[in-house]
Parts: C-alpha cells; sequence; structure tokens
C-alpha cells in the first residue's frame, strides 16, 4: 500500500505542506536561478552572435548592442546567412555526421565493456564492493588532459605499446604500431576517458536489483544466460540509458581527445568549433555550429527525460 | 494407559506404512556455510501428497533445508532424493520443485498476467495453452481483473496471490513456501491459510512449507518437523506435538506450557500401574500416567498446559498431588480466554487457563484471591530432554 501513497501527487502534497510554501519555493529557486543565469543568459549571447555578421574589429562580429534607443536597428541586422552557410558547406555537414557516428560507436563499445564490469561489481561479494567503485572513480584523480597525454605516449609509433609488443615478440624490431593519429586512437580515447561515466550508472541500477529475481526466475525453469536478457538487463534499462546518454552528449561535442589522439581526417564537430572560433576568428559562424549542435543534442536528452518519467 | 492420539485433520498417514515409499528423501544432509553449521546429519522423508511443515527459530537451518530442495544451495555432505532420484547438482531450472518466495520476487517488469506466465514459457508450450492456464491460475487467486496490472499496482495480499499463482502455474511435484505468509495481516493470513490447504486437496500436490509461526504450521500440516540449531529435534502431526512433545524444547516452541523440573521419586512397575510417573518437583508432588523410559531419581520436567490447569478458591479432595496452591499475581484477558498467573509462597508461577464461556466480565476469581490449581493424571507429560 506504500507504493500506492508515493505514486499519488495528491497524498505527497498533503504530506510535504508541513512547512510554510516561500521556503520551499526558495530550495527550488536558488538552482534554476543559476541555471537560468550560467546556461540560458550565455546561450542567448552565443544565439544572438550567431545571427550577426562577421567584422574586423573586437569584438569580431557585427552589429553591437548599443543601447536600447536603437534597438530597432539592432534587431534589423542579423539574419540566418551563417545557418544557410552550414548547408552551403558540406565540411560541416559532414562534422555533425562524423561526430554522431564517433559517438554512437563509442558509446556502444562503453557498453559492451562496461556492462560486464558493472554486472561484475554488483555480483561482488559485498565487503569488496566500495574498493571496486572506488577503483572506477580513481582515475578523476588526476587531470583528464594528462591522461589523455598519457595515451600518445603509449599510442605513438615508438611508444610504450609498440615497445610490449616488440618485446613479447608479437612484432618484429623494424615494425610499429601504427594507431596514433587514426580513428582507433581516438576511440580508445573515448572509451577509456568516459568509462567511468558509463560504469557507475549501470552499476547503481544492478546493485539495486534483488536477487530472488534470478533465483525465482532459475526456479521456474529459467537457466542462467536467458534470465540475463529476461530479468537483468530489462530492470537494469534505466542504468543502460542513464549511462548512454552521459557518454552519447559529451562525446558528440568532445574535441581534446579528437585533438590529441585523433588524425587530420579525424572530422568532429568539436575540432570544426574550434578551428572556425580560433582559427578563421569567425565568432558568428562558430556560434551557429555551437546552436546546431546544441539543437541535436537537446532531443536524446528530452528522449532520456521522457524515458526516466516512464520508469518512475 | 498409553495415551493415543487419533487423526485430527484427515485420514492420511502413510509416515505410519512401513512400506510406503518417500517422495522426498533428505538422507544425512549436512550443510556448512564456512565455519557455520546449518543444517546437521539431517535425514527426513517426506511423502506424496503430505502438507510439510519446516517450523523453528531464525537460523535453525529450515530456509536452508529448503533451498537446498530447490536448488539454490547444495549439501555439503549427504544427498536428496526425489522420488528415489538424486537431485544432487540438478540445477534449479531444471528441478520439478517450484518456489514461493518470503519477498515474493515478483517481477517488477512484467505484468500479473507475465509474471505467472514465465515459467509456462520456458516449457516452450503454445501460445493458447500458456493462456488457457494463466487464465486459469488467475481464476484460482481470484485476480482476474487484475492480470494487466504491475507487482507495484497491487497490494501485499494480491502481490502474496500473483506470487501463489505463479508458483503453482508449472503443477510442479513439490511447492515450496518460504514464509508465505509473513508479509500479511493477521485475518489475512488465517484466511490464505485455509486457501492453502484446500488448494493443496483440490490439486493434489506435496506442499512444504518453511514458518517460524508455531499456529501457521498447526494449522496448515499434516506433520511438522521442529528443528533447532540444524537438527530436527521431532516430527509429527500437529496434535502429537502439541499434546506429546519429546522435549522442553518442542513443548517450550509451540504454544503456552508450564515447566517444572522434578526428580522421579516412583515409577509404573513399583506403583502397580504399569504407565505411571510420581515426580517430586521440590515440594510439589505430581503423578502422571505415561509411559516413560525414565527411572526413579532421574532428573526430568513435567509440563502441563495451561488450559488442562483448572482453577478453584476451593480446595480439591486430594492437595497431596496435582495440585498447587497459591495468590492470582496476574490475569491475562484475551478475550476468548483469560489466563491466570498464580504464584505461590515460594515464588513459583504457574499458568492457568480458562474459557469464558459466558460474557460475565465480573470474574469470580480477581487478583489477590488464594486459589487452587489442579490438573488430572493424563493431562501433564514427563520431558526426559
Amino acid at each position: 500500500m506504500t507504493n500506492v501513497a508515493e505514486t499519488n501527487p495528491a497524498t505527497n502534497a498533503a504530506i510535504n505542506a508541513g512547512g510554510p510554501s516561500w521556503t520551499r519555493w526558495l530550495v527550488v529557486a536558488v538552482p534554476y536561478v543559476w541555471l537560468l543565469l550560467f546556461f540560458v543568459a550565455p546561450f542567448l549571447i552565443i544565439l544572438k552572435i550567431s545571427f550577426s555578421d562577421t567584422a574586423i574589429s573586437i569584438p569580431p562580429y557585427t552589429p553591437t548592442f548599443k543601447g536600447f534607443g536603437a534597438l530597432g536597428d539592432f534587431f534589423s541586422q542579423l539574419d540566418f546567412e551563417n545557418y544557410i552557410f552550414l548547408t552551403e558547406d558540406p565540411l560541416y555537414i559532414w562534422s555533425y555526421l562524423s561526430s554522431l557516428r564517433i559517438a554512437a560507436i563509442s558509446t556502444l563499445l562503453l557498453l559492451l565493456i562496461g556492462y560486464p564490469m558493472a554486472l561484475a561489481m554488483a555480483r561482488a561479494p559485498t565487503s569488496i564492493r566500495p574498493t571496486l567503485v572506488m577503483l572506477v572513480i580513481l582515475p578523476f584523480w588526476t587531470s583528464f588532459l594528462i591522461r589523455v597525454y598519457a595515451w600518445i605516449g603509449i599510442l605513438k609509433p615508438d611508444g610504450l605499446l609498440t615497445l610490449l609488443l616488440q618485446t613479447v615478440g608479437l612484432m618484429g624490431p623494424d615494425q610499429q604500431v601504427q594507431i596514433f593519429r587514426t580513428d582507433y586512437a581516438v576511440f580508445i580515447g573515448i572509451v577509456y576517458s568516459y568509462l567511468p561515466f558509463m560504469v557507475l550508472p549501470l552499476y547503481s541500477a544492478l546493485e539495486k536489483m534483488d536477487n530472488s529475481l534470478l533465483e525465482a526466475a532459475s526456479d521456474l525453469g529459467c537457466p542462467p544466460w536467458k534470465a540475463f536478457w529476461k530479468i537483468t538487463f530489462p530492470l537494469s534499462l534505466p542504468g543502460v540509458i542513464a549511462g548512454s546518454m552521459i557518454c552519447f552528449i559529451p562525446i558528440t561535442g568532445e574535441f581534446v581527445i579528437p585533438d590529441l589522439l585523433g588524425g587530420a581526417d579525424t572530422l568532429m564537430i568539436g575540432k570544426t568549433l574550434w578551428t572556425e572560433f580560433f582559427g578563421n576568428r569567425d565568432w558568428p559562424l562558430a556560434s551557429a555550429v555551437a546552436v546546431i549542435l546544441l539543437i541535436m543534442l537537446v532531443v536524446p536528452i528530452m528522449i532520456f527525460q521522457n524515458q526516466q518519467k516512464k520508469v518512475a | 494407559m498409553a495415551k493415543t492420539l487419533g487423526p485430527v485433520k484427515r485420514k492420511f498417514s502413510p509416515w505410519t506404512d512401513p512400506n510406503a515409499v518417500p517422495f522426498i528423501r533428505f538422507e544425512n544432509i549436512t550443510k556448512r556455510f564456512g565455519d557455520f553449521v546449518a543444517v546437521d546429519n539431517l535425514t527426513l522423508d517426506i511423502y506424496e501428497k503430505e502438507f510439510f511443515s519446516l517450523l523453528g527459530p531464525s537460523g535453525c537451518g529450515k530456509t536452508t533445508l529448503m533451498r537446498m530442495l530447490a536448488g539454490f544451495e547444495e549439501p555439503t555432505e549427504g544427498r536428496i532424493l526425489l522420488q528415489g532420484n538424486d537431485i544432487r547438482g540438478v540445477p534449479p531450472y531444471r528441478r520439478p520443485t517450484n518456489m514461493m518466495f518470503q519477498s515474493y520476487a515478483l517481477f517488477p517488469h512484467m505484468t500479473v498476467e507475465k509474471n505467472i506466465a514465465f515459467g509456462l514459457e520456458q516449457d516452450n508450450l503454445p501460445k493458447a495453452d500458456i493462456a488457457a492456464r494463466v487464465e486459469e491460475m488467475l481464476k484460482l487467486v481470484k485476480l482476474e481483473q487484475f492480470a494487466k496490472r504491475k507487482p507495484n499496482q497491487l497490494s501485499g495480499g494480491q502481490r502474496q496471490r500473483v506470487a501463489l499463482a505463479r508458483s503453482l502455474a508449472k503443477r510442479p511435484k513439490v511447492l515450496l513456501l518460504d514464509e508465505p505468509l509473513g508479509a500479511l495481516d493477521k485475518k489475512l493470513r488465517e484466511e490464505t491459510q485455509f486457501e492453502l490447504m484446500d488448494l493443496q486437496h483440490t490439486l493434489g500436490l506435496t506442499f512444504l512449507i518453511v514458518t517460524h509461526d508455531q499456529e501457521e504450521a498447526m494449522t496448515v500440516s499434516d506433520r511438522i518437523a521442529v528443528m533447532d540449531k540444524g537438527v530436527i529435534v521431532q516430527v509429527a502431526t500437529p496434535a502429537e506435538i502439541y499434546e506429546a512433545p519429546n522435549s522442553r524444547y518442542v513443548a517450550d516452541f509451540i504454544g503456552d506450557i508450564n515447566i517444572l523440573e522434578g526428580t522421579i521419586t516412583e515409577t509404573g512397575s513399583a506403583l502397580g500401574a504399569p504407565g505411571a510417573v510420581n515426580i517430586d518437583c521440590g515440594g510439589l508432588f505430581v503423578a502422571v500416567d505415561q509411559e516413560c523410559q525414565a527411572v526413579k531419581g532421574d532428573q526430568v520436567a513435567f509440563a502441563v498446559r495451561p488450559e488442562k490447569v483448572r482453577i478453584s478458591p476451593d480446595a480439591p479432595a486430594d492437595t497431596s498431588v496435582n495440585s498447587f496452591y497459591g495468590e492470582v499475581w496476574d490475569i491475562g484477558y484475551l478475550g476468548d480466554f483469560s489466563l491466570f498467573l498464580v504464584r505461590s509462597e515460594d515464588g513459583r508461577i504457574l499458568r492457568a487457563a480458562q474459557a469464558n464461556v459466558s460474557r460475565l466480565v465480573d470474574r469470580p476469581i480477581t487478583f489477590g484471591d488464594m486459589v487452587w490449581l489442579t490438573w488430572s493424571r493424563d493431562a501433564g507429560l514427563v520431558l526426559t530432554r
């Protein structure tokens, strides 16, 4: 009967109605005001710049805001020119598609590697679980940038990987690993960097699962491998979706990993954005790229939110 | 003068037939978890269509024993025979047993219907057969209109029914029930107990139930095994367990009882009446008609249930034996009967229960009254263990 009470909003409101209502609003309002200030305001600035024209000035775009008196004039100078340009040069479309492809493949790889890890952690004896979680979080104690740099040392042609393979005799002394500055290196870097973000939500979903459900499945004639697909996996779906979203969204906009490990032909929107912004100093076009990226990522976030609602 | 206890529930007693073949046989089963011995060299036979209870306090090994039959645990030593076949090493999903879990273990992401169908789907039965069986089970547990609900949209009692339906859907040879009614309130629990008995009779299945609730075990079972620290102390019918417990442990565990420690002063042959025992319980002299192994001088316990003790303000004809004089120390009014705690001069307390046959609240016996407790020669028991 407790469940009924939990899912009944009317009952909840009645229970929560203890304190004065303004304190509750205050608690809710503070984080929202914070988000509004530091997310919406910069976004609106970027949005405005994306409708502007590039100019050789400081800041490098026109028009700039010159007071409320000239507001009409200000708006009349804004246009969709930069967005139209994005559709005309295939570089941008390819960058977007390539980013989505790399993010999708990486997320799949992360799931394939992260799921067994999370499952093993969740099934480990209770006494060693905190240690296992600790080990997953451990890489965060060093800088992300340094960890990606370290991969250069491992993957470069005369790096540690080559040395290892030569030492164990899998490679001749004149051969070298040709992974560095390819998409493979990017995948390795991404999977390595994002693994904790995949493992932790999966682990928290799997750890909550009641072991007696698997016993019940077995008792009813379901062998373990089948019970995994019928019971464990469906019940871990919220974790799968959370982990996938937490990885997919930032990977799509990833700049550091493809820049450090990828080759000249590794096309990712984060790199393109960087080039437009700092290389070409074309702020309006770079802003348009950023706005489109944001819109692309809002869709999966909304799917995620919707799914979360369904689960709850 | 040996006591006889006829069948109380139904005429069903294959355990008295020396030719009967046990359906389930636990043979010298030992189960150790590290240093802890959960089940200690235990042997037990259960017969087909029997409603059998494993009763004991938590940690006595009853659940472990059941889980070994289901296949979730393997015995460290000994073997388990089901219809004569050793089922050691057979994984749970290949055993013809089904279990109803204490937590119900309903699959939260499946509807009631899907939960019940789960076991049948594992056997790759035709869809139509599965649907028919699911419908039959839903009807059996009266949940037809809840077929499309998820477990979290049901009340505790309804979930319990789904769990029962799911475990019965495959018509297991043995249904294992692990504290099945523990989460239900008293009224619903009693109702469900009778439903379980009906179900077991109609379906003709063998039920093995684990419980720590002695009333529940008494109500539903053909036989009860009382367990303590990994061993079985007594296996008998509910009536025998209650009326003829074989030890202080069983007597004390089942129901309410007065236990007095004492020494045997005389036994049957010397008294000229075979099957009679006289005990000196520290100045309180007790005579019991009971065949027992103990001899003169043995330390034994005399036990008598409160409802078999009469309470009266008047002295009995013979106050030298089977009588106890004291002050009414406390009265427990339980509605259907009242429990009197009577304290003698030397501080011993005996309990007597009296059925409240009339609605008269103004009872003739009340606090501080001096009363006599008496009991007949065949009311009490001699416990040697």
